[in-house]
């Protein structure tokens, strides 16, 4: 599997951060507005912004790492599909309410874990960020788990939902756990996460609030992969097709 | 107490300029009009969040981004305190928003107009929140203490809001000749509907009279108008814009703007709900009222849930 445009493994690295939060962001925040209930329209556009400007931390050690002029936004609005380094769970669409519960909760399950590690990253930027977000991280996997909880013992039909979502989005679990050369070379050079280290503690997590909230842990093994090395789905087209219009369509200015 | 003392009492208050809490006796159609208001200003934070929401996702940069999810959050938040607000005269929050849904309660009819371009999230922050904060900040005066109370907070959130649009507008303006196309474009749709935020003229205001006696109203809607107009037209000049108003100039002798009629036909018309978007907020709305309710059943089943294993718990114990 290969990428049009291969980076330095500490950039790929940087910008797999960068984009998941980026990308995740994005989603959450197209519930900005439209909520199931007040208050949690505000939670979730916190959760949001916390990701947005977690992203801007990595996007900004990114543009540093690329040179040139590169910029937050450059990094962010001028890179194509097959440049982009988020996992393919986070470009899922927001579906109903459960799908981005669910979606939210194996993200924060993973990166919970994982930044807790990388505070202790050699890189002392990476250890930084993860210091600085890990408070949110907390929060945000404590407001995903509750929330399963909550709707996977809430009604039959909540229950449905839930049961539904996890389903169709387990598959795209397995990519974050799962180590490729360049997650391998990190940690390594004791940059990077060990993710074989904190899977037990990520499937554990997850297996105690499925089952706190009646909810299955689903059968089928199988985990779709690719988006870390630049390989998406088709939703992250129209993600950057709304993400970076202005940029595409006003090349060079300044907002 | 007989009706008629506690009315006087009551007066006395207003007059003292004491404010009016929720427990104590006030006549029955101060209570409805505090509710009709309190209520119509929290529709109007939550139905104007959707133009804003409208950009979110295509902010045309990670700055921008970031400071308009969370001004549109802080709209969130106004709704949130002034619900609480109205509930405090006893009317239910499921009720406001009922009257919402159906279409019977009114919101701010300037947010029935369209987010085009990005230069219109300038010109919401700049010339609408800029309207809002002329009619807000006497409010933070008004005679109901928790609508007093939750004017103060909203009127500090409102004028950094004010602000960012201004800054918006101001980058937008030195930019390129596209950008200042736009910003110019912005404008001149959001001027006029940005006037009628005040409502009708003073003459024609069915409300304003009782509401000023009650000093729920301290400011007439005239006076507000020209006051915004006062304050706007020097900062269009300095960034280089032009209000669309030819008859728009300096009154030596009232020290103030002279400026030309609105189009009354078309405000009354958005009011009724003929306005660009009218029919499009209000199905946002109630698209993610009906697509929520599963999530506020299920909330409500598993509070219940909890509450009788809690009880059982103590049985037990």
């Amino acid at each position: 599997m290969r990428a049009y445009t291969s980076y330095e493994p500490l950039t790929e690295y940087v910008l797999r951060c960068a984009d998941n939060t980026l990308v995740l962001g994005h989603r959450i925040s197209e519930w900005c507005g439209h909520g199931p209930i007040l208050e949690q329209d505000i939670a979730l556009t916190n959760m949001a912004l916390d990701l947005l400007g977690q992203s801007r931390m990595y996007l900004k050690y990114a543009a540093e790492l690329l040179g040139h002029e590169e910029t937050e936004d450059s990094v962010a609005f001028l890179r194509d599909a097959m440049q982009f380094r988020n996992s393919l769970l986070v470009e899922q669409p927001n579906g109903d309410f459960a799908h981005t519960i669910v979606r939210s909760l194996i993200f924060d399950s993973f990166h919970y874990f994982f930044s807790e590690q990388l505070i202790r990253s050699k890189d002392q930027q990476l250890a930084d960020i993860a210091a600085k977000s890990l408070k949110e991280i907390t929060y945000h996997r404590k407001f995903s788990s509750e929330w399963s909880i909550r709707l996977g013992d809430g009604t039959e039909e909540s229950n449905r939902r839930m049961q539904t979502a996890i389903d169709d989005l387990w598959r795209y679990k397995g990519e974050l756990l799962t180590p490729d050369e360049i997650d391998n070379e990190m940690k390594e050079k004791g940059i990077g996460v060990d993710l074989n280290l904190i899977a037990p503690s990520v499937d554990n997590y997850l297996s105690q609030v499925l089952s706190r909230a009646n909810l299955q842990l689903p059968q089928d093994e199988f985990m779709q992969k690719g988006g870390k090395q630049g390989l998406h789905s088709e939703h992250l087209g129209y993600i950057l097709a709304e993400l970076q219009f202005m940029q595409r369509a006003y090349p060079g200015l300044n907002w | 107490m007989s009706e008629s003392s506690m009315l006087e009492k009551f007066e006395d208050k207003i007059k003292r300029e004491v404010k009016i809490e929720p427990r104590e006796w006030m006549p029955d159609a101060y209570r409805k009009t505090l509710v009709r208001q309190i209520s119509q200003h929290a529709h109007s934070e939550i139905v104007g969040m959707l133009p804003e929401a409208n950009w979110i996702t295509r902010a045309p940069s990670m700055r921008r981004k970031v400071a308009l999810l969370a001004k549109v959050q802080d709209e969130a938040g106004h709704g949130l305190y002034l619900y609480s607000a109205a509930e405090t005269l006893g009317t239910s929050r499921k009720e406001m928003v009922d009257d919402l849904l159906s279409g019977k309660a009114k919101y701010s009819s300037i947010f029935n107009y369209p987010t085009i371009t990005w230069a219109d999230i300038g010109a919401i922050g700049w010339l609408v929140d800029g309207a809002a904060i002329m009619n807000q900040v006497p409010l933070c005066r008004t005679s109901y203490g928790p609508y007093a109370r939750a004017m103060v907070r909203i009127c500090k959130e409102e004028s950094f809001h004010q602000r960012q649009g201004y800054e918006i507008m101001l980058t937008l303006a030195q930019g390129s000749e596209e950008q200042k196309a736009m910003a110019q474009d912005a404008l001149d749709r959001w001027w006029w509907p940005s006037l009628m935020m005040f409502g009708p003229s003073d003459k024609d205001s069915k409300h304003s009279a009782q509401s000023m006696a009650w000093k729920i109203k301290r400011k007439s809607n005239d006076e507000l108008r020209q006051n915004f107009v006062d304050a706007t037209v020097p900062q269009a000049r300095l960034i280089g814009l032009t209000i669309p108003d030819p008859d728009l100039k300096w009154n030596e002798e009232r020290g103030s703007y002279d400026f030309g009629e609105i189009d009354w036909e078309e405000f009354w018309n958005v009011v009724k709900g003929n306005g660009p978007c009218n029919k499009q907020r209000l199905d946002a709305r109630n698209k993610a009222h009906e697509e929520g309710r599963w999530v506020r059943e299920a909330a409500l089943a598993f509070a219940e849930k909890q509450a009788k294993r809690k009880s059982e718990k103590e049985q037990v114990a």
